[in-house]
Formats: C-alpha cells, sequence, structure tokens
C-alpha cells in the first residue's frame, strides 16, 4: 500500500511501539489519528509530529470501552475514511505477572476487554466502510507470548492467542473485499510495557520500537504478503 | 388474493418498538409499479429481486447524538450544519422520549445572543430565530472540527422515538456501514441491511456503492415547522458511486436507493438526462407524486402510512392508489414500522416474472 495516501488510525499511540508506528507514518506523508487514553501524553506525541511537518490528530478514548467506539470512529472518520487501522494497544493486567492460580477471573476478564474485544469493536465500527469501499488494511500487533505458553503470561498469552486467530477469521471474511487483515509479532522491545512485565531484562537485548516500527511499516508496503499472514517483525526482511 | 377490498378505514401499522429479535427478521413488502402488484418478501430475499447489473446506493453517513439537554424545560435537536461550528436546531420542551413529540411542552423562546450550556466544555450562541417558526434556530458552537465532534460525543444523545421500549444508545442507530458522521437521525432504510445480504447482492452481479447524506428529522410535532422540513442537506457522491451508477445505466441496470436521503442526494445532483458526476451540495428537494425521478428507478425504505411525509414521497415511484392497496395490506397482516420495523422496497418491473405470493 501507498503510506503516503492513507488515513491511518493507531491505537496505544502515546508510547512505545503505537508511538514509533505513528510517528513514521506521519513521516511517509500519511495522515494519521492517535489514540490513547490520557490526553496529556498524547498531545505531546501530536505537536512532536506537527513539529516535524506531519499530519496528526489526538484522540483521546479508551478502546477496551464500550461507549468509546462509535464516538471514536466518528471522529476519525472526519480526518477521513480509514484505510489503515492498526491494533496496538494492550494490557499486561496487573504486574508483576502472575501465575494462573494466582489471577482474577476479573483480571482476565479485563484483559480480554482491552486485548480482544476492543480491538474487535473498533474494527467492526471502521471494517464495514472498508468492506464497502473495498479497500482497507487491519493489523493486529500481536506477541510470541501468543504462540508460546510462558510462565505468568497467562490473561495476556491468551488475549494475544485469540487476537492472532480474529485476525484470521477477519481475513478470510473480508479477503474477497479488498480488505488486507495482518498479525505481527514485533518481538521483544524495550518499551515501558516491557519494562513493567520483566524489570530484570538486560535493555541491550531488546530492540527498539523505531527498528520495529519501521520493519512493520516495509511489511505493510509489501503486497506480497499475503492477508491473513501472522509475520515476526524480527525475522521478517523485504527481499 | 390480498387485493382489491378497499377498507374505508385502513389499518394502522404497528410500530416495531424495540429491534426484532432473530438474525435478518425484516419483511420485505415489494411494490411493482410496472405490473401493479405487491407481495411479501423478507428482507433476505433482496439479493434475489435485484439483478446482475444493478446498482444498489447505500448513505454511509453515521448517526451523530444529535439531542442536546440544555435544562429539563429545554432539548435540543441538531437537525442541519450549515458550517463547521454552525448548525440549525429545533427546539423541544419539557418532556422527555417516552411522550409524543407533539405532547411536549412549548419550549421557551430563545433569542438571538443567547448562550445555552450543554456540557463542561461545550456552550452554544444562537445566532438567529426563525421569523415564522421561533423553535428553529440558528446556533454557533464554542467549538469546531474534532474537538466540536468529541464534544457533541460528550454531552448529545441520538434523538429517541416515543415508540421505543428503551433509550437508544449510540450503537442502536448506527448502519453497519456506517462511516461519516454526518446524520442528525438513523438513515433506516440501510438498518436491516447486513453483510450477508450485501456480499450476496455482489455474488448475484448487482453493485454495491455509497454516497454520504446527513439525514435529519422528518417530523417535530409542530405542523408548521414540519412544513418546512426537511432543511437543506448537505451530500457528496463520490467517483466509486458516479462511475458504478453510469455503469449500471449503460448496462441497462436499475438503480436503487437504500433511503429517501439516497434519493435526495441523486436526484439533485442528476443532470436533466439522469447523468451523475462526482460532488457534493446541498439538497432541498421535495419528493412528491409530481416529481419524477431522473435516475433513481427505485427504492427500498421502512412502512409509512398514507398521509405521513413519507409515504408522499413514494408517490414519486409509485401512483398512490399501489400504495394505499398495498400499505393496507401491509397493517393488516403485521408489518411494523418505524427504524426496526420492516422495509418496503418500490421498484419498477420486480415482480415481473414473480407471480408467486405476489397479490
Amino acid at each position: 500500500m501507498d503510506l503516503a495516501k492513507t488515513t491511518a488510525l493507531v491505537t496505544g499511540a502515546s508510547r512505545g511501539l503505537g508511538r514509533a508506528l505513528a510517528e513514521q507514518l506521519a513521516g511517509s506523508g500519511a495522515r494519521v489519528v492517535l489514540v490513547a487514553r490520557t490526553e496529556a501524553e498524547l498531545s505531546g506525541v501530536v505537536d512532536a509530529i506537527r513539529s516535524t511537518g506531519g499530519e496528526a490528530h489526538g484522540l483521546a478514548f479508551d478502546v477496551s470501552r464500550k461507549e468509546d467506539v462509535y464516538p471514536l470512529a466518528g471522529a476519525a472518520a472526519l480526518v477521513g475514511p480509514i484505510d489503515l487501522l492498526i491494533h496496538n494497544a494492550s494490557s499486561l493486567g496487573p504486574t508483576p505477572l502472575r501465575l494462573l492460580l494466582d489471577t482474577e477471573c476479573e483480571d482476565l476478564s479485563s484483559v480480554l476487554e482491552t486485548n480482544l474485544v476492543g480491538p474487535f469493536r473498533l474494527s467492526r465500527a471502521i471494517a464495514g466502510s472498508m468492506a464497502l469501499r473495498k479497500t482497507g488494511t487491519i493489523l493486529h500487533i500481536s506477541s510470541d507470548a501468543s504462540v508460546n505458553a510462558y510462565e505468568r503470561w497467562g490473561a495476556y498469552s491468551v488475549s494475544k492467542a485469540a487476537l492472532d486467530h480474529l485476525s484470521r477469521l477477519w481475513a478470510a471474511e473480508l479477503g474477497e473485499r479488498g480488505v488486507r487483515v495482518l498479525a505481527i509479532d514485533p518481538g521483544e522491545m524495550d518499551t515501558v510495557m516491557h519494562r513493567a512485565a520483566l524489570p530484570d531484562a538486560d535493555a541491550t537485548t531488546l530492540a527498539r520500537p523505531d527498528d520495529v516500527a519501521a520493519r512493520i511499516l516495509a511489511l505493510l508496503r509489501d503486497e506480497r504478503v499475503p492477508s491473513g499472514s501472522r509475520v515476526e517483525a524480527r525475522s521478517w526482511s523485504a527481499t | 388474493m390480498m387485493t382489491a377490498q378497499a377498507t374505508l378505514e385502513p389499518t394502522a401499522l404497528r410500530p416495531a418498538r424495540a429491534p426484532q429479535p432473530g438474525f435478518q427478521p425484516e419483511r420485505l413488502l415489494v411494490i411493482d409499479p410496472l405490473t401493479r402488484r405487491f407481495g411479501d418478501y423478507r428482507i433476505s430475499e433482496l439479493p434475489r429481486l435485484l439483478g446482475p447489473g444493478d446498482v444498489l446506493v447505500v448513505n454511509d453517513a453515521a448517526t451523530l447524538p444529535a439531542s442536546l439537554r440544555v435544562d429539563a424545560e429545554l432539548e435540543l435537536r441538531l437537525v442541519a450544519q450549515e458550517r463547521d461550528g454552525v448548525f440549525r436546531a429545533v427546539t423541544f420542551g419539557a418532556g422527555d422520549f417516552r411522550q409524543p413529540t407533539e405532547m411536549r411542552g412549548v419550549p421557551r423562546t430563545l433569542r438571538a445572543g443567547a448562550t445555552l450550556t450543554l456540557g463542561a466544555t461545550l456552550a452554544a450562541t444562537i445566532v438567529d430565530v426563525d421569523a415564522a417558526a421561533p423553535r428553529l434556530v440558528r446556533l454557533r458552537f464554542n467549538l469546531e472540527g474534532a474537538a466540536l465532534l468529541q464534544a457533541l460525543y460528550a454531552h448529545g444523545k441520538p434523538i429517541q422515538y416515543a415508540y421505543a421500549d428503551a433509550p437508544l444508545q449510540l450503537w442502536d442507530v448506527q448502519n453497519r456501514y456506517a462511516a461519516r458522521p454526518w446524520a442528525f437521525e438513523l438513515p433506516s432504510a440501510g438498518r436491516p441491511l447486513t453483510f450477508e445480504l450485501l456480499f450476496e447482492l455482489e455474488r448475484r452481479g448487482a453493485q454495491l456503492t455509497h454516497v454520504t447524506h446527513a439525514a435529519s428529522i422528518s417530523s417535530t410535532g409542530s405542523e408548521l415547522l414540519d412544513a418546512r422540513l426537511p432543511l437543506a442537506e448537505r451530500y457528496e457522491i463520490g467517483d466509486g458511486a458516479a462511475h458504478a451508477i453510469a455503469d449500471a445505466r449503460l448496462e441497462g441496470g436499475r438503480v436503487v436507493a437504500a433511503g429517501t436521503s439516497v434519493v435526495r442526494a441523486l436526484e439533485s445532483h442528476a443532470a436533466a438526462d439522469g447523468a451523475i458526476a462526482s460532488g457534493n451540495g446541498h439538497t432541498e428537494l421535495r419528493l412528491s407524486s409530481r416529481y419524477s425521478p431522473r435516475v433513481v428507478d427505485g427504492l427500498l425504505t421502512g412502512l409509512h402510512e398514507p398521509g405521513t411525509s413519507h409515504f408522499e414521497l413514494l408517490e414519486a415511484f409509485a401512483p398512490r392508489a399501489l400504495l394505499r392497496r398495498a400499505v393496507d395490506h401491509a397493517a393488516r397482516t403485521g408489518y411494523l414500522q418505524h427504524e426496526f420495523g420492516d422495509s418496503c422496497l418500490v421498484l419498477a418491473g420486480s415482480l415481473l416474472d414473480r407471480v408467486r405470493r405476489a397479490a
């Protein structure tokens, strides 16, 4: 896809990978709608993008809240029909991470609400218009926890495994409608979220969000990556 | 035969008070002005009633929360946007959605220059008050663009209906393909359209395309005001719609509008010969028996009783006598009306080959 002619929406855009994606999309000429819960954090990123000549619009909404979804989709559509929807926002649940036997059922529900139901609701509000226009890309940010059973990553792992499959299902149903749906495992990155999950990790072994975002943009541009794919950003390269 | 028994007092259509249970439960009354027949179908049969070359045009406007509460005695309903931050609105008095609008209290008269507080961050100043109908005002918000929209979402509610069992939430009044936040009321002809149905329609060779039209309210509880409606409503027709309609006309296909908002946009924009270019504008078109459609061949809409403005505009597509017979049949056989009700397709030739179940 040609990112320069794209209106993109990125959730969880005030920090980490979401911020890097929003900055690089804007740098590629896309009009970017940034979504995050906290207005103050968001406006800092929006201002930074605008100061470099990019087009950025900040919308403070919580994608895990049902009440926020249509207002978010409506306000975003004012910028333009959304061509690229990136589900990046996600929650680890309570940290330090804990064993399943120590996980409250309510915590599992809340993680699923943010990482699975929220993206489903937002896709439902936006993908209908993509199907009508026969164009669009939906990208789900996954995790290696979706395929590996790491101790103490229960709630998060389950949500990401389901998100991977949601991505494949959207692709199966929208494949003939010109809507491309992908899941990407960004790998371990040096982010606030990673520090919350694994405070003792050696930061020098972790990827920088900027580098991962650059790979993801290359992947989006490469039409050969078929809809329904789940791609590991670390091992993927445009050849 | 279900026809020809002229009743002196036609039975009234019952309202659907909530979304009907089940998947694609809506009935579809098909009215064919060519054969002067009508027949009973289901909404899921719409794809079979259209064919290769036909085009279904939907309105992709998302529904705004257009009802703003000032205080217990005053509600504003936005009805048209004139430019960024400037809207026309109609005032409603004491009472809530449980009362029919004509039973609501008389709202206090607003004066130009008055400022209304609508929420923590949202306020509006009255620009002017209509001389003939003082419930119709022009107002300017203290915000514009995305900030205004976010404040409307925070402080507004969808326009409510007295027939509904429960207050409607924003998600109750969105069509499945809605995108642009332009509509002040749900463009309800599109509400029964599932993607199951829309994809099937395309598999059978019909085209699906969209325009955007700021659908607005059609009744206010005041005859004086209702006579002024609809106000000028903005619309936009994209290249995709212009091409799809041109293709259909070239190949002898039929242009079917999902909703009167689509009819108004297309008919206002069409050249005298029915050709459609992409573009945008405002439409003040009023449809009636005196109007001859230039580009739209058929209309998918809800059920409407004789005497309503919606019934009148159906007369642009079929003769009154046939419509009356069909609607009387619908009322007697339990079709439901209003936003969650059943559907009606008025399309010449739709029952040509289908004597089955046709009256």
